[in-house]
């Protein structure tokens, strides 16, 4: 009893820990982005500055608003919170992990997606409809590609569950799987599209005609739009770990010990550290795409997917006989 | 006890009947849908009854031709069904009597309405307890033909009258592959009776002729695609609460029958079959939503989603059949238990929208989505039902849609167990499609929310929209809103009830389901996946709680109301805002080769040389390719045959008597 009541703890603990720590990497990415520009970087700390600050400020709602635009910034936090909470970070089997498995990971995901949108739409404007738009059309392309991705996973380990999932991968040893390493490769894609990452999307923008999620929250100010913010901070997050997690698990904490768990916490913080690096190079070597690219971008993440899907079960799969 | 109730039930529907055509004006509102809120409950008792009970009860009525009594029986799978029926018709019974009041001021007589409403209830009933091919095919043309008229209540309009007769028509066509279905199956039993036809032993060939027809004439009547042309056309036209009954209930009464036909009276199961009805049924799914995403018209699109559910349904179904006939008689329970909990959740949500609809087109005097906007300010109890069914729709967790989605893709992804390579790949894929669906129906219900509810008024009428005055518009949608939320928080009483339907089609239970108590649901065991949606919406409430106490509690100012930005320009109007085809369009340009899309924009002009514009006009139409593919060279077809034929006919009576004459003379020479 005592043990299950530890691990509820812990699993809070890293959920808070998760939701914590992501601004800190939004702040690193800025950070690699702009020295890779010849810019001066901001602290690391900035992205927390402006939480707090956003905090403090009298939110401003517009008058078209309906009580969908005052409750989307809470679903939307919640469900990347939830997100976060089933999602391995430092441990595997922490006890909130058996909630929810990947499909509903997924599910979250979507949930927060929709009130997003539905609050672009609740005010009436162009831009909103315009982002809301766009951003349900490239979310239904990308959808199947992660699912394809995941499904690529839970056939060869037999689990959607995702700290099962890590423990095969841990179990199996470093060996080269080529249908993980296009599964990986295409929920890369999907990460960078999901998160509005360039090329799909800008979020260092405003106002510009391409955009797509800041044309949603465009109406938010305040502790709504910080609520935003965060929640898009933990969703960029949540894709990395789990890219670096369920590919590379090796470093996570199998048994519940002080040391193990700072064994965990460095591994995790040096693979996010060093996938931010590749993603902030990949931000500054390529443009933005035009809207009508991104879908040929996303067939392609679909394409890498399936193809990771079809070598599992034509290369890596034993045959059963009957 | 169970058939007694189930009888019961029957009778009050068709009480409702005798009571809407002798009542007057007055009783004639709420009388017969009290008797229809009745007829429901006990259908809903006698199948829960059934359910829990997992035994099945015959009887034999003593009416039909004397060597052909009417046999009835209800068993575990009858009784899932008439729970199917009972929910959304107590809803519709609590919805009709205001919805009434309205259809009084039309030209068409309400006593029409309150019989057929009766007999077509009736219909649906008797279908689900029928146990012998006779009697099921007599009452499922009483369900047809009672449901046309319906259809043509309205029929002052003529595309009303054209999408009745379409209606009627594939609603034969489907009828005649039924009964010759049942022949195939009678022909080699030697008798009418389901419980004949069960042990009869059917050559492969004559199996899969059977399957094959059955499949036609129930998937015609469920709407899988390219059979369901019929489907929105009738559900938009017809009277708002008996669209919700047509979709909700009547669309899962033809996956009854196909789950009948081919679960219980066919003796074997090929996966051959499976990966037919996969296909169908992925085909179905797909294309169903892309089309509703082009619907401007509310009925339309909600008619168009229903084409995608049964798609979804029959996806999990070939599942079924694939695992069944690949002998993984456990995995194949799984697949059909997703099916059956899929039916049940599409006739909550569905007809909830469809009750919604309703009372949105009551108020907004608008049909189509571009006329519509901000109803969320004018009906906000309306509008938090309605946005329930569409989160439900979109299939998003703490929603009962979800459930049995997440149930269909768990036992996708068990597709490594069987043998053949090509299943092996084909399934994902399939899942990867259904992966596509849900998307694509989140975008679709994301609009018809958005452009419907949200932002501001597109027209006076919506401007003037009022909240409902009438207690059981809204309570009938609301009962279904909370079921729809009970059902996602708690899947799993419902989930162990289904598992008597399952012993007694596949022999199979889930032992799993229950391996973490009631909280959780472990389809397959509790290594491979579990979900609890109590936990997580306890997650979810404590979040939020305190975000909110975070945020509100601790201080912090009041937020200000102020003008949307409009870029410094000034003058923000409804015309502004993005609509529902302005929404789609990006899902248009992408899956372009699916659509047969007519878009064109007239200019107006004035003044010398023209350069003055006055006026700009956009039109835009978006036709199912199923039409120019299928029907419209099947209509010339039968056209020119006729024509052909048509010559014989030269008008003149000598021509009729050699005719004649010449029929009798090879009558003659026949017979001597």
């Amino acid at each position: 009893m005592a043990d299950q009541l530890m691990a509820w703890l812990l699993a809070v603990l890293e959920t808070l820990l998760f939701i914590g720590a992501a601004p800190l990497l939004a702040g690193w990415i800025k950070r690699v982005k702009c020295r890779l520009q010849n810019r001066k970087p901001p602290s690391l700390l900035q992205p927390y500055r402006d939480l707090r600050k956003l905090w403090r400020k009298q939110p401003i709602v517009p008058h078209p608003a309906s009580w969908i635009f005052r409750i989307a910034p809470y679903v939307v936090f919640a469900s990347a919170v939830l997100a976060a909470s089933i999602v391995p970070l430092l441990a595997v089997n922490l006890p909130t992990e058996r909630i929810a498995d990947v499909i509903v990971l997924v599910g979250l995901f979507a949930l927060g997606r929709t009130f997003l949108v539905l609050a672009g739409m609740d005010i009436g404007t162009a831009f909103g409809g315009m982002g809301s738009s766009r951003e349900m059309t490239i979310s239904s392309l990308a959808e199947p590609a992660m699912l394809m991705a995941v499904f690529t996973l839970a056939m060869s380990a037999h689990t959607t569950n995702l700290s099962q999932a890590m423990d095969y991968v841990l179990d199996t040893g470093l060996a080269l799987r080529p249908s993980f390493v296009f599964a990986m490769l295409g929920l890369m894609l999907v990460a960078v599209a999901e998160t509005g990452r360039i090329p799909v999307d800008n979020p260092a923008t405003h106002l510009e005609l391409t955009m797509i999620h800041e044309a949603m929250v465009l109406e938010y100010s305040g502790r709504y739009l910080g609520l935003m913010e965060w929640a898009a901070q933990i969703k960029l997050m949540l894709y990395g770990v789990l890219i670096v997690n369920i590919f590379l698990p090796w470093g996570i904490a199998n048994e519940l010990s002080w040391a193990a768990l700072a064994v965990g916490l460095a591994a995790v913080t040096l693979k996010l550290a060093l996938l931010a690096v590749v993603l902030a190079l990949s931000e500054a070597l390529f443009a933005k795409m035009r809207v009508f690219r991104v879908q040929e971008y996303l067939s392609f993440a679909y394409l890498l997917s399936v193809l990771g899907m079809l070598s599992h079960i034509i290369l890596e799969a034993p045959h059963v006989h009957h | 006890m169970s058939l007694f109730l189930a009888e019961m039930s029957v009778l009050a529907a068709l009480l409702s009947s005798l009571v809407a055509l002798a009542a007057g004006r007055r009783i004639g509102r709420t009388a017969p849908f009290a008797c229809l809120g009745l007829s429901g409950a006990a259908a809903l008792l006698a199948g829960v009854e059934a359910l829990s009970g997992g035994a099945s009860v015959t009887a034999v009525l003593p009416f039909g031709l004397p060597w052909l009594p009417w046999h009835l029986r209800l068993d575990p799978l009858a009784g899932f069904f008439l729970c199917v029926l009972g929910v959304p018709l107590i809803a519709a019974s609590l919805f009709g009597p205001g919805y009434a009041r309205e259809l009084q001021h039309g030209k068409s007589p309400l006593s029409v309405l309150g019989l057929f409403t009766g007999l077509f209830v009736a219909g649906m009933e008797l279908v689900l307890l029928a146990d012998d091919a006779f009697f099921f095919v007599i009452v499922w043309e009483l369900m047809s033909v009672a449901s046309y008229f319906l259809v043509a209540f309205q029929h002052e309009h003529s595309a009303n009258r054209r999408a009745a007769f379409l209606y009627l028509l594939m609603a034969e066509i489907g009828a005649i592959a039924i009964i010759l279905a049942f022949g195939v199956l009678a022909g080699f039993a030697g008798g009418l009776t389901f419980d004949a036809m069960r042990g009869v032993a059917l050559a492969p060939a004559w199996a899969s002729l059977a399957f094959t027809l059955a499949l036609i004439g129930f998937g015609m009547k469920a709407g899988l695609v390219p059979l369901h042309a019929w489907l929105p056309e009738a559900h938009p036209v017809a009277p708002s609460h008996i669209s919700a009954l047509m979709s909700g209930v009547m669309l899962k009464v033809a996956v009854y029958g196909f789950v009948r036909f081919v679960f219980d009276l066919l003796p074997a199961t090929f996966w051959q079959w499976g990966v037919v009805v996969l296909a169908i049924g992925a085909g179905s799914a797909v294309l169903g939503i892309l089309y509703a995403l082009q619907q401007q018209n509310l009925k339309r699109m909600l008619a168009y989603s229903s084409v995608e559910n049964v798609g979804i349904i029959f996806m999990a179904l070939g599942l079924s059949l694939i695992f069944r006939g690949g002998g993984q008689t456990q995995l194949g329970a799984l697949a059909l238990l997703a099916a059956l909990l899929h039916c049940f959740n599409h006739a909550l949500f569905k007809s909830l929208l469809f009750l919604g609809a309703g009372a949105v087109l009551h108020q907004a005097k608008e049909h189509s989505l571009e006329l519509m906007g901000g109803l969320i300010h004018r009906m906000p109890k309306l509008a938090a039902v309605f946005l329930v069914g569409c989160l439900s729709a979109s299939a998003l967790p703490f929603f009962n849609g979800f459930v049995s989605e997440w149930l269909i893709f768990q036992a996708a992804l068990q597709a490594g167990v069987l043998g053949s390579g090509v299943l092996r790949s084909v399934i994902p894929a399939a899942s990867a499609v259904l992966a596509l669906t849900s998307a694509l129906a989140a975008a679709a219900f994301v609009q018809v929310y958005g452009v419907a509810f949200l932002g501001l008024p597109r027209s006076h009428h919506a401007a003037r929209a009022r909240e409902v005055h009438h207690r059981g518009m809204l309570l009938g949608p609301a009962l279904l809103a909370a079921c729809c939320v009970a059902f996602g928080i708690f899947p799993y009483p419902l989930i162990n009830a289904l598992g008597t339907v399952t012993g007694l089609l596949t022999g199979e239970h889930l032992p799993q389901a229950s391996a973490l108590g009631w909280l959780w649901l472990t389809p397959v065991s509790p290594e491979v996946s579990s979900y609890s949606p109590p936990l997580l919406l306890l997650g979810a409430v404590a979040v939020g709680w305190l975000c909110y106490y975070a945020l509100y509690r601790r201080g912090g100012p009041e937020p200000r109301r102020a003008e949307p930005w409009d870029c410094g320009f000034g003058g923000l109007n409804a015309r502004m805002q993005y609509t529902a085809a302005a929404f789609s369009m990006p899902i248009r340009r992408i899956f372009q080769p699916v659509f047969d899309v007519e878009e064109r924009v007239d200019t107006h002009s004035d003044g010398p040389g023209r350069w003055h514009v006055t006026g700009l006009a956009y039109h835009l139409q978006v036709a199912d390719r199923a039409w120019n593919a299928l029907y419209e060279p099947f209509g010339q077809g039968v056209t020119r045959l006729a024509r052909w034929v048509g010559r014989i006919q030269t008008g003149s009576v000598r021509t009729y008597l050699a005719y004649s004459f010449f029929t009798l003379l090879v009558l003659l020479w026949l017979i001597s």
